[in-house]
Order: structure tokens, then C-alpha cells, then sequence
């Protein structure tokens, strides 16, 4: 078994965790905030369209952007000698296009939960909307945030179907766990592929039942008996 | 120090409309639920915007439609004490204390201490919301709106989320702790009780319209409108016509009532439930109704009496007497019953 899909799994998720957490709880702020519903609708449509479809409609459309000899992806290779197709950036992108939609979802879902009446008595009582966020809205809806993050980094680690069309299937390079697996199984390696599946099955429980687990804790403070 | 309110915002089906004016005094807003009440300090506090007019505070313009100005709820300084206390249950008292201050963080302890030790939450600093009493939690909310010094305070329903045997023991406390605050207070309330005990000055809220403004005691002496004098606990009240000057016709309960003081310009009449005396032996014939009686009630205090004019030749609507309980049990006849109305106390209404 090579160690190298598990080291680029682990590093492609992780980055795109950083991104698909940050860039979530940004638009998922932003999207509360606006008033019109119609505006709202639409706009959740389409940034939950990731979720739904296949994943290699994800890639295709990725790949309209990023292909060399489109627009963007030929600017980048001719002005900065960057080329995003084929490269880890890839499998990146990939990961944080298809699991941004749980993120931000459970980052609006956590956020429209927090009762109107304290965003509102901490205007009255003269907190700055900076504040507000950061001191009411976050640290009530962090269980909700944070469980969202834990689904959208195992999302990350599992994703195939974009990674597949736009990073392709290079080892030492973009071959991550799920493409491994599936390379080992298309080779007839059926032992090969175990281990792997047994990698990213472990990481996946571990990451999620010490989600759990934090999630109990940081609510103390709904707890009568808890607290001496 | 004065609030000046003049305000209309449009809902579907509902329009607000207010304006009121105080000074110094405890200010209620009376009305039934959805009269606007809430909604109306909610505009005050710029939480939410009326859609057109002007709010006022101690000479400083928070709301104008015509100047386009709508200050933002951070800068109008004003302390809205919320119906379900809205503490931010992931502080700890002493935290939501300090949350709105922008102070050092000397003078933040400083002010917590003074805001604990006054408010008798000693022992409770660090205890979270949920750990708390229902009493401790409004000690704790208020303080909070008065540890940011605001130059109005507004009280959403204050006591409607309190166990009933709690109620007295916290009015009495809450009003005692609102006399270390010195600007003004602004009172919600759909009690009457409430709003007569606490309460200077009235605005009397109807579907959204302040329909009427004055002192207290005078509105409830006088109530001047049906909905008023219903909201003021006046249970009898009908329709009426002048029959001469000085008496009236009541058509649902069809009865004539003759009046001390001449009347003009009224539509209904109100009585009310112990504004009647026992007339049994009485020769008398004005302000006497022969009572049937439909249903005894009986009360922890003593009896309501619902009765309909014994005389009627249509089916009249029901009256409510209240009586004291020796007396009513120490009657012999319980099935007859003449009642008196005092004609002082006969309220004329528009």
C-alpha cells in the first residue's frame, strides 16, 4: 500500500476545509441578511446546486472555466504559467465546490436558528452588528457551524466524480483515497483497495464522533447540572 | 427629558398609527394583544422602522420621514426591556451585564459590581440564564438596560412571563429598583391592574390607533370610549339613546337609566360590575332592574352575578355584578333579586 494518496486525501481536504468553512459562513451571513425572500430563493438554488448534482456536472463546469483553452485557465497559463486542470490545486477546487452547499447550509440553517430578540436587545444595548455576530450569533450557532464543518471535511475527503474529470487520476500528485480505491479495484487489487477503504472509513468515524463529542461539551452553558 | 411620538407604519390588514407625548412620569401603553403595543416600542427603539413620521427624545430627532432621518437602535440610547428577557444565554450574568458597555475594563467591573450589588444578584455572577429564577432573570435584564445608562427605558409586558404567585413579590421589587433610575419608563402592558398601578399617564391603544392619552386615574374614572372603558374593566356595557336629557335608553339590556348630570353626544353606556346596590325592599322605582339570574359564579374573593332584566320584552344581553361573599350567602331569597344602579357611577361613553 502506497502512503501517498492517504498524504494527498489529508492535505486536499484540509485545504479545502479552510476554504469551504470561511467562504460558508461568509455567504451564509450575507444570504440571512437579505430581505427580499424571491432574491433569497433564487440565490440558495443555486449555491445548494453542487448537492444535488452529479458531481461530474460539477466537473464539466469546472472544467469550462479552468480548461486551457479557456479564457481564465489560458490567461493563467500564459500570464502566470499557472495551470489549475490537472494540478492538486484541482482536487481542491473540487472539494470545496461540492462541499461548500453543506457548509453553508448548516451555517444558515444554525444562524437563522439564533432567537431575533437577542440580535436585537444587543443593538438596543448599543453592541456594534460586529459584535453581535461574533459575540451572540456565532458562539449559538458554533454547534450547528461546527457539525456543518465536520460533514463538509468528509464530504472533501470522499469526493471523486469532479476530482475525476478535473484533476484526473496522476499518482503521487491527485490520486486521492476515493480515486486510489478506484484505480486499485479497476487493476483487480481487491486487497489493495481494502486498506484503503478501511483509511478513509476510519478517518471519517474519528472525525465525526469527536465532532459530536466537542458539539456536547461546548453547550454547557443549556446545562442546569453541568456547571458547579 | 421628554419622548415626543408621532409614528404610522402599514402591515397587511393592520395599520399602526400613534402619537403620544410624555415627561417624567411613568407612561402606560394600554391595549388588548395586537393592539400595536409592542410593535410601537419596537419603532421606538428602531428595531424595526415606522414606514412615515417623527419620534423625539429629550430634544433629539431618533425618527423623521421627512428629514430622512432613522437613527440606528445603537445610537438612539435607549433600554428596551424584552417580554422574554432575551439574555444571551451564553453569558453569564456578569457578561450580559457588561455586554453593551464601551468602557475600560476597570470601570466595567466597576459598574457590574454597582449593577450586581444593587439589583440583588450577589452569588449569581457567574450562573448562566438557564440556571436562573424567573425573578433573577428580569433582575438580570434590567440591569443590563440600566448598567448602559439609556435615557428611556421601555418595559415589553414585564411581568406577563411570571408565575402568578410570583407576580406580586416582583412588581413590588421591579418598582422599587426603577426608582434608582431617573429617566423615563415606558410601560407595555395589556393589564389594566398593572396599568393602574404603575402608570402616571395612559395612552390607550385600538387596533393600532392611539385613541386616547391622559392621566390615569382620570381615564379609568372616565373612560370616554366603549373600547376604553372595556379595556379599563368595565364588564357592562350597551348601546344607548337619549330618551330626555337626562335619561337614557341601554337597548341591550333594555333598560331606562336615569343620569345625575345632563348627557349629549353619547352611543354607549357603561356600568360598572360594582356599580350596583341591593335594592330588594326597596319602594323605589328609578335605576332598578328585577334581576333574572342565569349563572352564580363563585370567585375566591366573592360572587359574580350574571343576570338579565327580569322586565324585558326581548332577550336582553347579559349584566355582571360582582358582590362580597357574607353578603351574598347571608341573603334568604336567593331567586329574587332587585339591584339599584348608583347613578354616580354611570359611565357615559362616546
Amino acid at each position: 500500500m502506497k502512503l501517498s494518496p492517504i498524504l494527498i486525501s489529508m492535505r486536499t481536504a484540509s485545504a479545502a476545509i479552510v476554504i469551504t468553512f470561511f467562504l460558508g459562513i461568509i455567504i451564509a451571513n450575507w444570504i440571512v441578511k437579505i430581505k427580499s425572500e424571491k432574491f433569497k430563493m433564487i440565490l440558495d438554488g443555486i449555491l445548494t446546486l453542487p448537492m444535488v448534482l452529479p458531481p461530474t456536472v460539477m466537473g464539466f463546469f469546472i472544467l469550462l472555466i479552468f480548461g486551457v483553452k479557456r479564457p481564465l485557465g489560458k490567461f493563467l497559463l500564459d500570464f502566470l504559467s499557472v495551470k489549475i486542470v490537472f494540478s492538486w490545486t484541482a482536487t481542491v477546487i473540487a472539494a470545496v465546490i461540492i462541499s461548500f452547499p453543506i457548509m453553508y447550509r448548516s451555517a444558515r440553517c444554525s444562524f437563522e436558528q439564533v432567537d431575533q430578540n437577542l440580535i436585537m436587545a444587543g443593538r438596543t444595548l448599543g453592541m456594534s452588528e460586529f459584535q453581535i455576530f461574533w459575540k451572540i450569533i456565532m458562539p449559538l450557532a458554533l454547534p450547528g457551524v461546527a457539525s456543518g464543518g465536520v460533514l463538509a471535511f468528509a464530504r472533501g475527503l470522499g469526493e471523486f466524480g469532479a476530482t475525476a474529470m478535473i484533476a484526473g487520476n496522476i499518482e503521487n500528485i491527485t490520486r486521492t483515497l476515493p480515486l486510489a480505491i478506484y484505480a486499485e479495484v479497476a487493476a483487480g487489487n481487491m486487497d489493495a483497495a481494502m486498506n484503503y477503504v478501511i483509511i478513509v472509513m476510519t478517518i471519517s468515524f474519528a472525525v465525526i464522533v469527536s465532532m459530536n463529542y466537542f458539539t456536547l461539551r461546548g453547550r454547557k452553558y443549556l446545562s442546569k447540572d453541568k456547571i458547579k | 427629558m421628554s419622548l415626543k411620538v408621532d409614528i404610522k407604519k402599514k402591515f397587511k390588514g393592520f395599520n399602526l398609527s400613534v402619537s403620544f407625548e410624555t415627561n417624567k412620569e411613568y407612561l402606560g401603553l394600554l391595549g388588548a394583544s395586537g393592539s400595536g403595543k409592542s410593535m410601537t416600542l419596537k419603532c421606538i427603539s428602531g428595531i424595526e422602522p415606522p414606514d412615515e413620521g417623527f419620534i423625539e427624545l429629550n430634544g433629539r430627532v431618533l425618527y423623521d420621514s421627512d428629514k430622512k432621518i432613522n437613527l440606528k437602535p445603537q445610537d438612539r440610547n435607549i433600554g428596551y426591556l424584552f417580554q422574554d428577557y432575551a439574555l444571551f444565554p451564553n453569558m453569564t450574568v456578569e457578561e450580559n451585564i457588561e455586554a453593551g458597555l464601551k468602557l475600560s475594563k476597570k470601570e466595567k467591573v466597576n459598574i457590574v459590581e454597582e449593577m450586581i450589588t444593587k439589583f440583588h444578584l450577589q452569588g449569581l455572577e457567574k450562573k448562566y440564564p438557564v440556571q436562573l429564577s424567573g425573578g433573577q432573570k428580569q433582575r438580570t435584564a434590567l440591569a443590563r438596560c440600566i448598567a448602559y445608562k439609556p435615557d428611556v427605558l421601555l418595559l415589553d409586558e414585564p411581568f406577563s412571563a411570571l408565575d402568578a404567585h410570583l407576580k406580586t413579590q416582583v412588581q413590588i421589587e421591579i418598582m422599587e429598583l426603577l426608582k434608582l433610575y431617573t429617566g423615563e419608563v415606558l410601560i407595555v402592558t395589556h393589564s389594566m391592574e398593572e396599568a393602574y398601578k404603575f402608570c402616571k399617564n395612559l395612552v390607550i391603544l385600538k387596533d393600532g390607533n392611539s385613541v386616547l392619552f391622559g392621566d390615569t386615574k382620570e381615564i379609568f374614572m372616565k373612560p370616554e370610549l366603549a373600547s376604553v372603558a372595556r379595556l379599563t374593566g368595565c364588564k357592562n356595557i350597551s348601546s344607548c339613546t337619549l330618551v330626555s336629557t337626562n335619561k337614557i335608553y341601554a337597548h341591550e339590556w333594555d333598560i331606562e337609566i336615569e343620569l345625575n348630570e345632563s348627557a349629549a353626544d353619547i352611543g354607549f353606556v357603561g356600568i360598572k360590575s360594582n356599580s350596583f346596590v341591593v335594592a330588594d325592599d326597596s319602594s323605589e322605582r328609578t335605576n332598578i332592574i328585577e334581576c333574572e339570574i342565569i349563572d352564580v359564579i363563585e370567585k375566591i374573593q366573592g360572587y359574580t352575578i350574571i343576570f338579565t332584566n327580569k322586565k324585558s320584552r326581548n332577550t336582553a344581553s347579559h349584566m355582571y355584578f360582582d358582590i362580597k361573599k357574607e353578603k351574598w350567602n347571608n341573603r334568604n331569597n336567593k331567586n329574587n333579586l332587585f339591584l339599584k344602579i348608583i347613578n354616580d357611577s354611570v359611565l357615559l361613553l362616546k
